[in-house]
């Protein structure tokens, strides 16, 4: 049952790993025309983890998820620009590098919740020292 | 693993910069450039960028830079009266590149500033890979 507490941070780095990739995928498209920058929201992950999500009703098999971009729960939607450009690019800068500065300190916080938790079970099983 | 993407993806970008900051670097080179002939003139060439989606990610969203062409500008080129000049035609006119030096310094400072955001990923990233393979320890 403690280990449940380790697929949490587990759940939690692969949606951080995710969102790593599509915000470098935001910051190295920077300079394309008509590039949409994209996101994922950590909200509508957390909630459909905990089973909130809203899914459409399956009465077959053969019925099809409502969308297929569904990353650990969380849909990859658009960013709003601020400032939008003249050749259709919504990538702003400051803001993707915002982000990915706090999507990776949110990624080492989740890697330090896992290490003190493999440390104390450690602890645990020698008993003590 | 996701957090290998990320390298291939700002990978991609550099690659992408660094051929920008050839292109502006030739621009520069030959923004002196003239000739008597309009055909032979060093025309200003510009990198065209496109998003593609890498193959090997499975899944939406992972999308890299690649360089589909290098156009050449059809902006008119600089004509000038210098019949003293060696290279001018029958009416003593040569003609001066197209090249718009205030653009390309702006290009070379942008392709520049692009292509440090993406060494970072790539250093951030590799920084998050390292501590992850030392969890636990």
């Amino acid at each position: 049952m403690e280990l449940n507490v380790l697929a949490h941070h587990e759940q939690a780095l692969k949606f951080r790993a995710s969102r790593n990739e599509v915000l470098s995928s935001n910051i190295a498209n920077a300079d394309t025309p008509n590039y949409k920058a994209r996101d994922l929201d950590f909200g509508a992950a957390l909630k459909s983890a905990r089973g909130e999500g809203i899914s459409m009703k399956k009465t077959s098999d053969l019925h099809m998820q409502a969308w297929k971009t569904a990353r650990h729960g969380a849909e990859l939607k658009y960013r709003m620009p601020t400032q939008p450009s003249l050749d259709g690019n919504t990538v702003e800068a400051d803001v993707e590098q915002a982000a990915f500065a706090e999507n990776a300190l949110q990624y080492r916080a989740s890697l330090a919740f896992l290490d003190g938790q493999i440390r104390s079970l450690r602890f645990a099983i020698k008993g003590g020292d | 693993m996701s957090l290998f993407n990320v390298i291939d993806v700002a990978g991609s970008a550099m690659n992408a910069q660094s051929v920008r900051l050839n292109v502006t670097a030739s621009n520069l080179a030959n923004a002196g450039s003239v000739s008597g002939d309009q055909d032979k003139v060093y025309r200003s060439r510009q990198p065209v960028f496109e998003t593609f989606e890498k193959t090997l990610a499975s899944q939406d969203g992972v999308t890299g830079v690649r360089l589909t062409d290098i156009v050449e500008s059809s902006a008119p080129l600089n004509m000038r009266y210098q019949p003293e000049h060696p290279e001018a035609d029958e009416n003593g006119n040569v003609y001066v590149s197209n090249v718009n030096t205030v653009e390309e310094m702006v290009n070379m400072i942008s392709a520049s500033r692009s292509y440090k955001n993406n060494v970072e990923i790539i250093n951030t990233t590799k920084d998050l890979l390292m501590q992850t393979l030392s969890l636990g320890r």
